[in-house]
């Protein structure tokens, strides 16, 4: 069989950016819970915040240097495998890419190491102003990259000469039209990330009796902050919907499995099964005229359907129109919880419904998967573009590369990232068993690495005879 | 701004955050290169500690020097990155089981001596994948019209093996002379001990690559034997510092061989740029061919220096902070 390196450059970078995703996702939305917490110990002086407080902060230390470890390799895919991508478009995404890399490096150097272990060392003040740019510096990073994102799905303010854009207007480039909705639909998926796992780690502190009085107050917190942002995000996930309907009908189309008008109006598909070969879906369950309202308001209208591409440039159907619903479904269960909550507060049960906290406990990984079922539906509904309407993938691609090259990475990736999780998700889990109380400390410690903010031991057992220095 | 040459200004910058990452990251992945031949358990903890508060802010400059370059030169680096394929995957996957190390070592018990293996072996390969780079880059790219046109290993020959060999013992001898100056006792003196056969393995392959460059482009003959004589002070001032290396570790001076050491590295980097410049992809394109858009490098250029002299004041405080010997048991606290 051929290997093709398109592919492959293509699973590539999916898997390597959907694995550094879920780290700055949640540590966008903690740091800035990170810096209420400290914020309302200032302000209260009740030790039940700085507890709070300074537990997350150990979770956020573990995932930030997780998402630093990921992050490196994504400032070299782009050369990698995207060469002519990166030589073409490098006046617009090189700048965007090393501001990223600039403000990071800018909180790191400044801010985070006294957010992580400055505790004893500043007043309470400066530590919370610590807190503030951090949380700060989160936002600012994911300007930078979805300001990038943006303009691959909607270029704007650049012009092609000898091959190469070259920029005509910053501000048209940087805000260009796909970027507002998108910048804040993942904001507020930043904030449902945070507040749905910290809830789901509240609640199973509450199940086990675990630190209540501070519990209460994190899982009570989280609630409120739920209660805005899941059917915030709704309305604001729709409107990005519809910004996308006028940049990139086709990406719509198949997220919608809509192959053509067939009578009045586009009906909604709950379920169906896209035949990508025969151009139509099979099994659908349908409400009829859902589509048609939600795209265009109105109860006949009606939008581009997939057959109005060239088959050969149409996107991948499957992806998009099952991820979408995959993201959909989730999204509908948090505001289903965010309600319950409600309900539940208003009887005063919050804190004590068994059978809630334990579904609060699984919805913490509800919003991972959602955001990356929606970074697929978007990604790979722009294909076959890589900067939409102007530059396809196949011409992006490192001319040089083979599909044995690409495969030996791939796999090569996949193993790494396997035992860079595994070491991860374990350590966080014994950081979160452990608890709020103060475990002691094992390890020969320093300061200034990120993790180190965690005094977790790794595992249980030296092994016999063995002793340490440090403990 | 016609006048302001902005490729020039940005070729120093990447230039000084070259050598700032080799001189930095590499005594830190020197220590993790001589880990597995430490004297015991306890001195790796006390090796390991030397270095623990600053690595990450060391490899701080690869990742600039890789965005800067994409922002600057990008032919640079959509020429490099692919040819450079498969040796650039190991040195990540090399800096990444490394740092990961970093982080859980000290928190491991059972598992530690893995976490030991992936220290010493993630350092061993990024080091060797960086030399054996800087032996392809000395080599040059094939190219049509702006493009790598090469295999996958053409990196891979017996003079990139030789640089990467020569890096290994260059980024040993970095550790080994950190080591000596940041501990003292027996750990102390054993790293002493490996500096005279490091030196002697550096000096062979400083030698071996002098040599055989030369022949490689007749552009590098030309700028070495005609009329630039004043270029041939850096591999003098190179041997220079190899002696005082020598010296320093004879007389059992602390902080002598490490800085004589960084300085064989700048002389030795100054004299790989002299014989190239002001080509960046030998042997066709010129820094100017490979520069951006100029108002893409203005663009850029006012955020980076805003932040070079913010990182480098925070990397000069780092250090003074950590100042002073390491001692077995002790952490920074």
């Amino acid at each position: 069989m051929e290997l093709d390196p398109i592919l492959l450059s293509r699973l590539q970078f999916a898997f390597v950016v959907s694995f550094h995703a879920i780290f700055p996702v949640f540590t966008i939305g903690l740091a800035s819970y990170l810096a209420l917490l400290y914020g309302l110990f200032v302000k209260t002086g009740n030790p039940a915040w700085e507890r709070l407080a300074e537990f997350w902060t150990k979770v956020f230390a573990v995932v930030f240097g997780m998402g630093v470890v990921s992050g490196i390799v994504m400032s070299f895919q782009f050369g990698t495998n995207w060469s002519n991508f990166s030589q073409a478009a490098s006046n617009f995404i090189g700048p965007m890419l090393s501001y990223e890399v600039i403000t990071a490096f800018f909180l790191e150097a400044g801010f985070l190491g006294v957010l992580l272990f400055g505790r004893e060392r500043v007043s309470p003040k400066v530590h919370l102003f610590a807190a503030l740019m951090v949380a700060l510096g989160t936002f600012v990073s994911a300007f930078w990259i979805l300001a990038t994102n943006s303009w691959m799905q909607t270029p704007a303010g650049v012009e092609m000469r000898d091959g190469l854009f070259h920029v005509t207007s910053w501000l048209e480039a940087i805000f260009n039209p796909s970027f507002p909705y998108r910048f804040a639909h993942m904001v507020i998926a930043s904030f449902l990330t945070g507040g749905f796992v910290v809830s789901g780690v509240s609640a199973w502190y509450l199940l086990r009796g675990h630190d209540v009085e501070a519990n209460r107050k994190a899982l009570s917190m989280s609630m409120w902050l739920l209660l805005i942002a899941a059917p915030l995000q709704a309305f604001v996930g729709d409107m990005h919907g519809l910004n996308t309907l006028e940049h990139q009908p086709a990406k719509v189309a198949a997220m919608e499995g809509h192959w053509q008008q067939e009578g009045d109006g586009v009906p909604l598909l709950l379920f169906a099964l896209p035949d990508q070969q025969a151009q139509t879906n099979h099994f659908e369950v349908a409400i009829p005229h859902g589509a048609s309202l939600i795209l265009t308001h109105s109860w006949n209208g009606t939008f581009p359907g997939l057959s109005e591409v060239p088959k050969a440039e149409q996107p991948p159907v499957w992806i998009a129109f099952f991820s979408f619903r995959i993201m959909v479904a989730l999204g509908l269960a948090m505001i289903g919880f965010a309600l319950a909550g409600l309900l539940l507060r208003r009887g005063g049960r919050l804190y004590t419904h068994r059978a809630f906290l334990q579904g609060l406990r699984l919805m913490s990984v509800a919003p991972f998967i959602a955001v990356l079922a929606g970074w697929f539906v978007t990604e790979t509904g722009r294909a076959p573009w890589l900067v939409y309407g102007m530059m396809t993938q196949a011409e992006a691609v490192t001319p040089s590369l083979t599909g044995g090259m690409a495969l030996f990475t791939l796999i090569g990736y996949v193993l790494v990232y396997a035992v860079v999780f595994y070491a991860g998700v374990y350590y966080l889990t014994r950081v979160i068993r452990q608890g709020m109380t103060e475990g002691e400390v094992h390890d020969v410690e320093s300061a200034m690495r990120p993790m180190s903010a965690s005094h977790v031991a790794y595992d249980d057992d030296y092994p016999d005879g063995y002793t340490t220095s440090g403990s | 701004m016609a006048t302001i040459d902005l490729s020039l200004i940005w070729a120093v910058i990447i230039a000084f955050g070259v050598i700032m990452y080799v001189l930095m990251d590499g005594f830190d992945l020197g220590v993790g290169i001589l880990f597995p031949f430490a004297p015991d358990e306890e001195s790796r903890d006390v090796m390991m500690n030397s270095v623990a508060p600053i690595w990450d802010g060391n490899e701080t400059w690869l990742v600039l020097g890789g965005a800067g370059l994409l922002g600057a030169f990008p032919l640079v680096y959509s020429v490099l990155l692919p040819a450079l394929y498969i040796g650039v995957f190991l040195m990540l996957a090399g800096l990444i089981f490394r740092g990961i190390a970093f982080e859980f070592r000290f928190k491991a018990r059972r598992s530690r001596q893995w976490w030991n293996a992936a220290f010493s072996g993630g350092s061993a390969v990024a080091t060797f994948a960086q030399g054996a780079v800087v032996g392809a880059y000395i080599q040059g790219f094939e190219t049509a019209d702006r493009v790598f046109t090469g295999g996958a290993l053409d990196w891979l020959t017996p003079f990139s093996v030789l640089t990467g060999l020569g890096m290994l013992a260059g980024y040993a001898l970095l550790g080994a002379t950190w080591v000596a100056m940041k501990t003292e006792g027996h750990i102390q003196r054993w790293a002493r001990r490996l500096v005279p056969s490091l030196l002697a393995a550096v000096l062979l392959v400083f030698a071996g690559v002098s040599l055989w460059t030369p022949y490689i482009d007749p552009g590098v003959w030309e700028r070495w034997f005609s009329h630039l004589q004043v270029i041939w002070i850096l591999p003098v001032l190179a041997l220079g510092c190899a002696a005082l290396v020598w010296w320093g570790v004879k007389r059992e001076r602390d902080i002598l061989p490490f800085l004589a050491t960084m300085g064989m590295f700048v002389f030795t980097y100054l004299g790989l740029l002299v014989s190239r410049w002001p080509y960046v992809i030998p042997p066709e394109y010129t820094l100017w061919d490979a520069a951006s858009a100029p108002g893409s490098q203005l663009f850029l250029l006012v955020g980076v220096l805003f932040v070079i002299p913010i990182i480098l004041g925070y990397t000069g405080w780092a250090y003074w902070v950590f100042r002073g010997k390491v001692r077995p048991g002790e952490g920074y606290h």
